[in-house]
């Protein structure tokens, strides 16, 4: 294998699962450092300037990053990032003055955003400061996007997602609330420099079956409904109620039916329970609350009686029982038990079987090319439609996904519409900023804690169902306290301070080999990556993770450390007599749209 | 030294061995001794051994003296018996105890100052009496502990750290053990585990005295140029004679050498002892000509390393001597006090 070459900042980047994992890029070992030093305000702006909204997401976000986290590769469970994202929101000060301060020397360009949802918002935030007048086009009289009207107010407070919003109107955009665009030829008409298409993926997907037309005064599409709630329109449902669907809407219609007169709230769902798209700990969620989850049940039929004043009532849903089974080609597919088919007793269903995208408003001809989905051609690194000026992000690009990906595809397309608005090749993409700086503070101290602790991940607190159930905007998470903040941050394993070898100081002691805890050093000739994998001290079978190989040694074997569960505890280079092995603190950070992004001229 | 402990996290592929154990298992506390020691490498290499021959922590007794390198029982080995003796009485110690409870695994562990100085008189008779034992030389040439004094073993002629030159004939401690009738004698390096991993594991398979004398680099004071005993040095004049492979008992042998090459002896625990000629000449059960190649190597400059003395047919103290064969420990009233008839009958012998 060559020498690794770690001036390239993909390198160190990988080594940072969670980081790398995070579509914003969160630098988040950094910030859990921070809240260890119980530096909450500089935690918030660490996150502030990846993800834009820490509050909400430390509550409300898909989390890619923790299935990534290192530790759950040594541990049992990974770190709770999360959670530690709302110590930061919650326990900062203020952070105003810490922000970019409105006003802004303007540049003299104007781009529209469509939408005020969190990737419309996201790129607001990265262009506001650079001095565009940015305008922000919203059918709803807040903004917000789905942030307010599909996510409960018991899981994120409307004070939280007011406060983060706020920061960004307080950059002084020009908000145009409860202004929806019809037409897209007229906003090109305009004189916007660049538009940006964030309206999310906002219609409901429809359950065709027999009994929907006449029962449907009490068969509800899930993320309308929500919204419904969200705004005050709807303020109860039956005392049975039926939630269609296994993901996160669902689980967030039947918990907020639990709150509203649902006193037998059951979730029926298709697919088994693992394979809901639901995540894990909203399941966990809702179970709490006492909702049992039907699974392996597809529906048949809304049945219905004539009611009262002559239009049909809704009685319940015929249900078949499938199993699942792997076809010829592998692929799982869900066949019919043949045992006869079960019925089920509702007042109210929630339809919320996925959301589909939906642009009515943007003409065929406007020179905005469309797939044959509906969905509309659009470049992923750029976020860039077929049209010039225009940009899509978040649910209204690739479909519905979650607000961190919502909030990376703004910076994304904020740095593209910079570009375009500077002439420059939007497929140029800038590179991450790196700082790096050596841990070492004496023969064996370090400026990062590297003592790893050995505590399980801590459980967040939840308010007592009783008092939750009966208040629809009471949160029922309560977030880690302070103590149990630092004690989950101390869990993180530093994976941001890298192993830096020095091949020249290196007099192959096997100091490093013998200490690591983990065994990822070996010191061994050199060879292709297939056998040299096989061939370390215990194999590296984990393909995702890379070999770090040294320059050729004095006795022309090389070092090969897998990064795969290197603790980042430093005693490689504790015990390192020549100081070879340093620990580094690689800070990467994406850059945004401003003079960094562009070409040096 | 290092201040935190080492973490308990371990490779989630780490391989378990027949007792279900880890070799994290066999580990003792973090090392205090300079970062980069050799000490602490042989200390792995012991590790690593046990851990290979599936031995019961409990069924070992590390003893050691006063040194860095009789510091070292504290970090391998940290649910096993141990037992630091004063300045080079190490032998002493670990003798009556092996007396005492033949079945447990004897290491002992001492530096060339705790033995070639000190407890030269106390380690002649150890080997000479053929206790059944690993006993482990950690050879750095200097007195680590006091700032780098030359030692017993320094060569003729090696440098100090200050550029004082070695003006006395050292001690070769294998040839010492050889000439006593040690019946295991081997010579390696700590930055060479492929080779004293099986050494150590020969060795504690042998049944009488064992010596392994490895040189082990002094990273404060005695691994600079001019030294016999650095990383450099020990490299760049290595002659291994030989290679050894220890296959237990359960484990299939799979290498094929070429007739000639390669000798096969059963050690006494049934296990495999697979011995690679890499000296065409160096005969391992030939002491004469072995001595004769030591010494002429040495004269050369050389670091002769590997197996360099075995004796197949090995026997112990205990067998000299005739003792019980169980440990004194298990042994009730009945036997320890065996009545007046037979005190008559040891009298009558006596007359």
């Amino acid at each position: 294998m060559k020498p690794t070459d770690i001036t390239n900042p993909d390198y160190f980047h990988k080594v940072v699962d969670c980081q790398l994992a995070c579509p914003a890029h969160t630098p988040v070992p950094e910030y859990i450092r921070l809240i260890a030093d119980g530096k909450y305000s500089d935690a918030y702006m660490v996150n502030w300037e990846s993800n834009v909204f820490p509050g909400v997401l430390g509550r409300t976000c898909d989390r890619p990053c923790e299935p990534a986290c290192r530790r759950g590769r040594v541990d049992e469970e990974p770190v709770a990032i999360c959670r530690l994202k709302r110590v930061a929101a919650d326990n900062k000060d203020d952070v105003r003055a810490l922000m970019p301060m409105a006003p802004f020397k303007k540049n003299g360009k104007r781009v529209a955003c469509i939408g005020a949802g969190p990737a419309s918002l996201a790129v607001a935030r990265d262009l506001l400061p650079q001095g565009y007048h940015v305008v922000i086009y919203e059918a709803d009289p807040f903004a917000g996007g789905m942030m307010r009207t599909q996510i409960p107010k018991f899981r994120l407070p409307e004070s939280v997602l007011d406060e983060e919003v706020g920061y960004i109107t307080a950059l002084e955009p020009e908000l145009r609330l409860g202004q929806r665009i019809e037409s897209m030829k007229s906003l090109l008409d305009e004189d916007y420099d660049a538009i940006f298409v964030g309206t999310g993926a906002p219609r409901g997907r429809e359950l065709e079956l027999p009994g929907r037309q006449e029962a449907g005064a009490n068969i509800h599409i899930g993320i309308d409904w929500l919204s419904s709630v969200s705004f005050g329109h709807t303020t109860s449902i039956g005392r049975r109620v039926i939630v269609l669907g296994g993901g996160n809407t669902a689980m967030d219609c039947c918990r907020t039916s639990r709150r509203l007169g649902g006193d037998e709230v059951r979730v029926i769902v298709r697919s088994g329970y693992d394979e809901m798209k639901a995540s894990p700990w909203e399941k966990e969620d809702a179970r709490h609350e006492g909702i049992p989850i039907f699974n392996f049940l597809v529906p048949k039929e809304f049945t219905h009686v004539p009611g009262a004043n002559g239009t049909p009532r809704l009685t319940g849903v015929t249900f078949e029982k499938v199993k699942a089974e792997r076809d010829a080609k592998g692929r799982r597919t869900l066949v019919p038990t043949g045992e006869p088919d079960e019925w089920v007793a509702a007042d109210d269903v929630l339809v919320a079987v996925g959301q589909e995208n939906s642009f009515p408003w943007i003409e065929r001809d406007c020179g905005i090319e469309f797939d044959r989905w509906g969905m509309p051609v659009v470049d992923e690194k750029t976020l860039k439609s077929s049209h010039p000026r225009v940009f899509f992000g978040g649910d209204a690009a690739f479909g519905p996904k979650n607000i961190i990906w919502a909030v990376a595809h703004g910076h994304e397309a904020a740095v593209s519409i910079d570009k375009l608005c500077h002439d420059e090749d939007l497929q140029i993409r800038p590179a991450p900023g790196v700082a790096v700086s050596s841990q070492k503070m004496g023969i064996h101290e370090w400026s990062y804690d590297n003592d790893i602790s050995a505590e399980d991940r801590h459980k967040v607190p939840h308010r007592d169902p009783k008092l939750t159930l009966r208040d629809i905007k009471m949160e029922v998470e309560l977030g880690f306290d302070l103590k149990a903040g630092l004690a989950e941050a101390q869990r993180c394993l530093n994976c941001d301070v890298q192993t830096v070898f020095s091949t020249n100081l290196c007099i192959e002691c096997d100091a490093c080999l013998d200490i690591c805890p983990t065994d990822t050093i070996n010191f061994v000739p050199n060879a292709d990556e297939a056998d040299l994998r096989a061939r370390l001290r215990i194999p590296a079978i984990n393909l995702t993770q890379d070999l770090y190989v040294s320059e050729p040694l004095k006795t022309s074997r090389v070092m090969i450390k897998d990064e795969d569960v290197c603790l980042h505890c430093g005693l490689c280079a504790e015990r390192c007599p020549t100081g070879a092995w340093d620990m580094q603190k690689y800070l990467i950070s994406i850059t945004h749209a401003g003079p960094a992004c562009r070409v040096a001229k | 030294m290092t201040y935190i402990a080492k973490p308990q996290f371990h490779h989630p592929g780490l391989p378990k061995n027949a007792l279900g154990y880890t070799r994290r298992d066999y580990e003792g506390a973090v090392s205090t001794l300079c970062a980069g020691c050799g000490h602490d490498s042989i200390s792995a290499a012991i590790i690593q051994a046990c851990f290979d021959l599936d031995i019961q922590p409990h069924r070992v007794a590390k003893l050691s003296g006063i040194g860095c390198s009789s510091k070292t029982p504290a970090y391998f080995l940290g649910n096993s018996h141990g037992f630091n003796t004063v300045h080079g009485r190490m032998p002493s110690v670990l003798t009556g105890a092996n007396l005492a409870n033949r079945e447990l695994v004897y290491l002992g562990v001492s530096g060339d100052g705790d033995s070639a100085s000190i407890g030269i008189g106390q380690f002649v008779h150890a080997i000479r009496r053929g206790v059944n034992m690993v006993y482990i030389v950690e050879n750095n040439g200097v007195y680590g502990l006091t700032k780098g004094q030359f030692s017993a073993t320094a060569d003729k002629g090696s440098k100090s750290k200050k550029g004082a030159s070695n003006a006395d004939t050292p001690i070769d401690l294998v040839m010492l053990a050889m000439e006593l009738g040690a019946t295991y004698v081997a010579r390696s390096f700590s930055g060479d585990k492929e080779q004293l991993v099986p050494l150590i594991k020969g060795a504690i398979a042998h049944r009488g005295a064992a010596f392994i004398d490895v040189v082990s680099p002094c990273v404060a004071f005695n691994n600079h140029p001019g030294s016999t005993k650095s990383y450099d040095y020990v490299r760049a004049h290595n002659e291994a004679v030989n290679s050894l492979d220890i296959i237990s008992p359960r484990e299939e042998i799979t290498a094929r050498y070429p007739a000639g090459t390669a000798a096969m002896v059963t050690l006494h625990d049934g296990s495999q002892m697979l011995l690679k000629k890499l000296a065409e000449d160096y005969e391992p059960r030939d002491k004469i000509a072995a001595m004769q190649f030591l010494m002429k190597h040495s004269a050369a400059g050389q670091v002769v390393t590997g197996l360099l003395y075995a004796e197949d047919d090995s026997d112990d103290l205990h067998e000299h001597i005739g003792t019980v064969l169980a440990p004194l420990n298990t042994l009730g009233d009945a036997e320890l006090c065996p009545g007046s008839r037979a005190l008559a009958g040891i009298n009558a012998g006596l007359r």
